[in-house]
C-alpha cells in the first residue's frame, strides 16, 4: 500500500514539474522545475529497488548536468522568451504529436494491464550495486569501454567548440577564404 | 504492495509526451535541450521498471549508459549553445534557421 501511495505522490510531482518546465518562459524556472522532475524520478527509482540508479540520478542529473545548465543560463544572462510568433502550423504539429503519443501511452497501459502479471520477487537483488558492478565489468565490458571513449570525444568536442577563434566570422564561413589571404 | 508495471509505463509515456511537445513549442535552445533531457529520463524510467519486473540487471546498466550519453550531450550541446550565442547574441532557435553565417 505504501508503495502505491509513494508512487502516485512522486508521479504527480514529476508530471506537475514537467508541465511547469514546458510552461515557464523564464529558462531558470524551467531548469529548477526540471530538477524537481529528476528528484521525483530518483524517489521512484528507490521504490523500484534500484538504489544505485537513484543515487546516480541525483549525482549526475541533478548535480552535474543541471548545474551546468543553470551555469550557462546565468553566464549568458538570458531573459524571458518572447511570446510565440512562430509559424501557426507548429501549434497543430505540437498538438497532434502530443495527442498521438498520449494515445500510444494509453494503448500501452491497457495492453500491459490485460497481459498476464509478472510477479515481483521481493528478495530480488538485481538493483544492488554489487550485481550492477559485476555485470558492468564482465558481461558488458565492451559497452562500458565504448561509453568511456564517447565521454572523451565529448570533452574534446566541447573544448574545440568553445575555444576563442581569432577570426570567428571568417572561420565560420569557410576555411577556404582564410587561405586566400 | 506496488503499483503494476503499467503504471510506470504510463508515467513514462506521459513524461515523454510532455518532453516531445515541449521540443516543438519552446523557442529557447536551452529549453529544447532540457526537454530532450526529460525525454531521456522518461526512457530511463521504462528501463528501470522493466528491469524490476523481469528481475534482470541489464536495464539498469543501460540507464547508466543513457546517463553517460546525456552527460556528453550536455557538454557538447551547451558548447554549441555558447558558440551560437557568441555569434548571434541570442539563443532563440528561430535565429538559427539559416545554418550558414
Amino acid at each position: 500500500m505504501a508503495g502505491t501511495v509513494l508512487f502516485f505522490l512522486f508521479a504527480g510531482f514529476a508530471i506537475a514539474c514537467a508541465v511547469s518546465m514546458v510552461y515557464h518562459r523564464n529558462p531558470l524556472y524551467s531548469a529548477i522545475s526540471l530538477i524537481g522532475v529528476f528528484i521525483a524520478l530518483a524517489a521512484i527509482y528507490l521504490t523500484l529497488a534500484a538504489p544505485f540508479i537513484a543515487i546516480t540520478q541525483i549525482l549526475v542529473y541533478a548535480g552535474a548536468i543541471m548545474v551546468l545548465v543553470v551555469f550557462v543560463i546565468m553566464l549568458l544572462n538570458l531573459d524571458e522568451d518572447k511570446p510565440l510568433n512562430r509559424l501557426k502550423y507548429l501549434y497543430a504539429v505540437g498538438g497532434g504529436l502530443g495527442l498521438a503519443l498520449l494515445a500510444q501511452t494509453f494503448f500501452i497501459f491497457y495492453a500491459v494491464l490485460k497481459a498476464p502479471k509478472a510477479e515481483v520477487d521481493p528478495n530480488m537483488t538485481a538493483g544492488k550495486t554489487m550485481s550492477i558492478g559485476r555485470a558492468m565489468y564482465t558481461e558488458y565490458l565492451l559497452p562500458v569501454e565504448i561509453v568511456g571513449v564517447m565521454l572523451l570525444m565529448a570533452i574534446i568536442g566541447a573544448v574545440i567548440l568553445v575555444r576563442k577563434m581569432e577570426h570567428p566570422h571568417l572561420e565560420l564561413v569557410g576555411e577556404g577564404e582564410d587561405e586566400k589571404e | 504492495m506496488q503499483p503494476g508495471l503499467e503504471s510506470y509505463l504510463a508515467l513514462s509515456g506521459i513524461l515523454f509526451t510532455i518532453g516531445a511537445v515541449g521540443v516543438v513549442y519552446k523557442r529557447n535552445a536551452i529549453g529544447i535541450f532540457m526537454c530532450i533531457e526529460l525525454m531521456l529520463n522518461a526512457v530511463n524510467l521504462t528501463f528501470v521498471a522493466f528491469s524490476r519486473y523481469y528481475g534482470d540487471v541489464t536495464g539498469q546498466l543501460f540507464v547508466f549508459m543513457v546517463m553517460s550519453v546525456a552527460a556528453a550531450e550536455a557538454a557538447v550541446g551547451l558548447g554549441i549553445i555558447i558558440a551560437f550565442f557568441r555569434n548571434r547574441l541570442s539563443v532563440d532557435v528561430d535565429d538559427a534557421s539559416i545554418l550558414k553565417y
